[in-house]
C-alpha cells in the first residue's frame, strides 16, 4: 500500500521536536481560540496566521490545523458547561449536553463530546489519506476548462443547496468574486477597479477581508449580547472517562452515521453547522424513545459532535486534492499555502509530498493529542471564561490589526479590516451568508484564469465547456445545481400529478 | 468549581428601536447597487467585450457587477415590498451604544496606529477599553495591557520576525 508508505514518510517528517512543539502550542492556542466568545475557527486561523509567515510550510501547516483541531475541541466546551456554544457547529450539542451538565454528568457530557469529536475526525482523515491522493491522481487530467467547470460547480452548489435567500447568496458571492478581481489583472496586466488608488493597486487581500468580517465582526455581536454566564465546572477523573467509553460501542449507528453526514457534507460545501444539526435530528428520528431528547441524552451529544468534526475535517479534503475548501477555515489554510509559496491543487501531491503527507500525518496524531489534553484540562480552560470580555475583547482587536497587517505590511489593510469588519457585521444580522464571500474572494482569480485559459486555448469558443464527458458532466452538474431548487419543485410537481391521476381514475 | 459572570450592563431586552430590518435592507441593497453601478462602469470603460481569444479584461467584472446590481435590485425590492407592520428593530439602543462602544474606540486605534505605532496604540486601546469600558481598576488595566503588549512584541517582532509599524517610542529606543 503505497498510502502507508507515504503516512509513514509524513510521521518521519512530523516527529521533530521543533514540530511536535508548535502543534502543541497550536492545540492550547486553537482551544483558547474555541472557548473564547468573539473568536471562532475561522478567525482564529486568520489571527495567527502572520505568526507562520515564516516559518517553512510544513511547521506552518502543521500549526495552523492544530489550531483548527484545537478549535473545534474547544466549542464543546463551553456549549455543555455554560450552554453557549462557542461555535455555530456546537450549538446543536448544547440541547442535550447542557442538560447533563446541569443534572451533574458534565463530565460524562464532556468524554462524550471530546471523544465523539475524534472518532468523527478520525474517520475523516483516513478517507483523506485514501482518497485524496487518489482525486488528485485524476485531477491530474485537469485542464483549464476542467478547472473552471469544477470551480463553477462549487459556486453552483453554494447558490442551489444553500439554506439562505437566494439573492442574498448571489450578493455575497458576487461581491467576493468583484473584490477578487480588484488590482492588477494577470492576464492582460491591466489596472482593474482601482480608480488611481495607490492602495487598491495590491487588491483586496482575502486574509485581510476574513479577518475583518469574522473578527471585527463578532466582536461587535459579542457586545450586542448579554455576557453574563453561570455554570458549574466538572474535573474530569480517569474513571468517569473509562466509564463513558465503555458505553460507547451501544451507540455504533450513531457514530457511523453521523461521521458518514459529517464527511459528506465536508467534502461538498454544506459545512460543519449543517452536519451537526442533520446528525442530531437524524439520530432523534431514529431513537426509539423521541422524547428524552433534548434531556440529556448522551447519544444527543455523541450524534452533532461527530458529524461536526467529521465535517470540518473532511472539508479539508477537496482543499489538499484540487484546491478547492470545503469551509471557511480550509479556505484560510489555503490562503496560507499560496502565502507560503505553495500552488494548491493536485500537483501539491506530486511536488509537496514531505507537506502534504506531514499535514495529514499530523491530523492523527494532533486529533489524539488533543484529545488527551483536553480530557485532562477542562476546567484550566474554563477558567478563562473568568477573564472579563472587557479584557478579551481589545486584546483581539489587537491581534486582528496586527493579523491585517502582516499580511502585506500596509497600514490601509487595517483600515480595510475595520471596514469589512461592519460590513460582516451587518450581513451576520441580516443573514447574508459569509462563506460564498470567503470562498470566492479566495478561488475568483484563480476561477477567472481558468477561464481565460480555457478560452485562449479553445479560441474563445464556449463549447470547450461540453467538449469531453469529463468536463461536460461537470459543468452540467454545476447547471443542474445551480437550478436545483427549481428542479426539485419540478419534480415534486410531476410526482403529484402521477399520484393524483390513479385517485381520478 | 463554580464559574459566575455576571454583566449589569447588559442591553435591556425590551428597548426601542435606533433603526429597523427593513430600512437598514434598503440602505445596504442601494449601496450594493451603487457599487455594483461603480464598478461594472469602469470594468465597462476597460474593455467588456469578447475578443477573438476570450474576454477582455473587464469582461468578467462587468457581468458580475451586472449579476450584483441585478440581486440588490431584488433585495430592494423584497424589502420595500415587506409589510412595515411587521418589522423587526435591527438594533436597539441599548445595543447600538455597547456597538459603538467597540467601534468607536477600534478606529480611534486605528487612527492612533499611524502616528504612534502598533505597541503603543495597543497599549492605549486595551487600558481605555479595560479601565472605561470594563470598569476595572486602572492598576489592573496598565498591568494587563503592558504584559499584553510586551508578549506580543516579543513574539511578532522578535521571534517570529513579523515586524509592525512603529512610532516615536519604538524610536527612542532605537528599534
Amino acid at each position: 500500500m503505497e498510502a502507508f508508505e507515504l503516512l509513514w514518510h509524513g510521521f518521519q517528517v512530523l516527529l521533530t521536536f521543533k514540530t511536535l512543539s508548535l502543534m502543541m502550542i497550536g492545540l492550547v492556542l486553537g482551544i483558547f481560540v474555541g472557548v473564547l466568545p468573539g473568536l471562532g475557527g475561522p478567525n482564529g486561523v486568520a489571527i495567527l496566521l502572520p505568526l507562520t509567515f515564516t516559518m517553512d510550510p510544513t511547521s506552518a501547516i502543521v500549526m495552523l490545523s492544530s489550531i483548527y483541531w484545537g478549535a473545534l475541541f474547544g466549542g464543546a466546551i463551553t456549549s455543555i458547561l455554560f450552554n453557549i456554544p462557542g461555535e455555530a457547529w456546537s450549538v446543536a450539542t448544547t440541547f442535550d449536553g447542557y442538560p447533563m451538565a446541569q443534572q451533574g454528568r458534565a463530565a460524562e457530557a464532556l468524554t462524550a463530546a471530546f471523544t465523539s469529536s475524534f472518532i468523527g475526525s478520525f474517520v475523516a482523515v483516513v478517507l483523506i489519506t485514501f482518497l485524496a491522493p487518489r482525486i488528485a491522481g485524476f485531477a491530474l487530467r485537469f485542464g483549464p476548462p476542467e478547472f473552471f467547470a469544477v470551480y463553477l460547480l462549487t459556486f453552483c452548489s453554494f447558490v442551489g443547496l444553500g439554506r439562505e435567500q437566494r439573492h442574498k447568496i448571489v450578493i455575497s458571492m458576487s461581491l467576493g468574486l468583484l473584490l477578487a478581481g480588484v488590482g492588477m489583472d494577470t492576464v492582460s496586466g491591466q489596472l482593474r477597479m482601482t480608480f488611481g488608488s495607490t492602495d487598491l493597486l495590491r487588491g483586496v487581500n482575502f486574509l485581510v477581508a476574513v479577518i475583518g468580517l469574522f473578527g471585527i465582526s463578532e466582536i461587535l455581536l459579542t457586545m450586542e449580547e448579554r455576557l453574563a454566564l453561570h455554570g458549574h465546572v466538572a474535573k474530569i477523573s480517569p474513571r468517569v472517562v473509562w466509564e463513558t467509553w465503555k458505553t460507547l460501542p451501544r451507540y455504533w449507528v450513531t457514530l457511523v452515521r453521523s461521521s458518514a453526514i459529517g464527511c459528506w457534507l465536508g467534502i461538498t460545501p454544506g459545512g460543519a453547522i449543517a452536519a451537526s444539526f442533520m446528525g442530531y435530528n437524524l439520530a432523534k428520528r431514529f431513537a426509539r424513545d423521541k422524547e428524552s431528547f433534548g434531556k440529556g441524552r448522551i447519544d444527543g451529544v455523541l450524534a452533532p459532535e461527530t458529524a461536526a468534526h467529521a465535517a470540518g475535517t473532511s472539508a479539508l479534503l477537496p482543499m489538499l486534492a484540487l484546491g478547492i475548501p470545503g469551509s471557511g477555515t480550509a479556505a484560510i489554510l489555503l490562503g496560507g499555502l499560496m502565502v507560503w509559496g505553495l500552488n494548491p491543487g493536485p500537483l501539491l501531491f506530486v511536488e509537496q509530498k514531505s507537506f502534504v503527507w506531514g499535514l495529514i500525518a499530523s491530523m492523527y496524531l494532533g486529533n489524539i493529542v488533543g484529545l488527551v489534553l483536553v480530557l485532562s484540562t477542562v476546567p484550566l480552560f474554563a477558567a478563562v471564561l473568568r477573564v472579563p470580555f472587557a479584557a478579551i475583547a481589545p486584546m483581539i482587536l489587537v491581534s486582528c490589526a496586527i493579523g491585517a497587517y502582516a499580511v502585506q505590511n500596509a497600514l490601509f489593510d487595517i483600515w480595510l479590516m475595520l471596514l469589512f469588519g461592519v460590513v460582516g457585521y451587518v450581513f451576520k444580522k441580516r443573514g447574508y451568508p459569509l462563506a460564498p464571500l470567503t470562498l470566492a474572494l479566495v478561488l475568483g482569480s484563480r476561477t477567472e484564469d481558468a477561464f481565460r485559459l480555457a478560452m485562449i486555448g479553445a479560441g474563445g469558443d464556449l463549447r470547450v465547456f461540453w467538449s469531453n464527458w469529463l468536463v461536460g458532466t461537470i459543468t452540467t452538474l454545476a447547471l443542474v445545481m445551480l437550478f436545483w431548487p427549481l428542479i426539485e419543485k419540478a419534480i415534486g410537481g410531476a410526482g403529484r400529478l402521477v399520484r393524483m391521476r390513479p385517485a381520478k381514475a | 468549581m463554580e464559574i459566575d459572570v455576571e454583566e449589569p450592563a447588559a442591553p435591556a431586552q425590551d428597548d426601542r428601536a435606533v433603526v429597523g430590518s427593513r430600512s437598514v435592507d434598503v440602505v445596504v441593497t442601494l449601496l450594493l447597487f451603487g457599487l455594483a453601478c461603480l464598478l461594472g462602469f469602469d470594468s465597462w470603460r476597460l474593455g467588456a467585450g469578447w475578443e477573438s481569444d476570450g474576454p477582455q479584461a473587464g469582461y468578467f467584472p462587468f457581468y458580475l457587477s451586472i449579476l450584483l446590481g441585478a440581486a440588490s435590485l431584488f433585495g430592494l425590492g423584497s424589502a420595500l415590498k415587506a409589510r412595515a407592520a411587521a418589522d423587526e428593530p435591527f438594533v436597539t439602543r441599548d445595543q447600538f451604544r455597547r456597538v459603538l462602544q467597540v467601534l468607536v474606540p477600534t478606529f480611534l486605534f486605528v487612527l492612533l496606529i499611524q502616528y504612534l505605532g502598533l505597541y503603543v496604540a495597543s497599549f492605549i486601546l486595551v487600558v481605555g477599553f479595560m479601565r472605561f469600558i470594563g470598569g476595572i481598576a486602572l492598576w489592573k488595566s496598565a498591568l494587563t495591557a503592558a504584559v499584553f503588549v510586551v508578549a506580543m512584541f516579543f513574539v511578532f517582532d522578535v521571534a517570529f520576525d513579523v515586524i509592525m509599524p512603529k512610532g516615536p517610542l519604538e524610536a527612542a529606543f532605537g528599534r
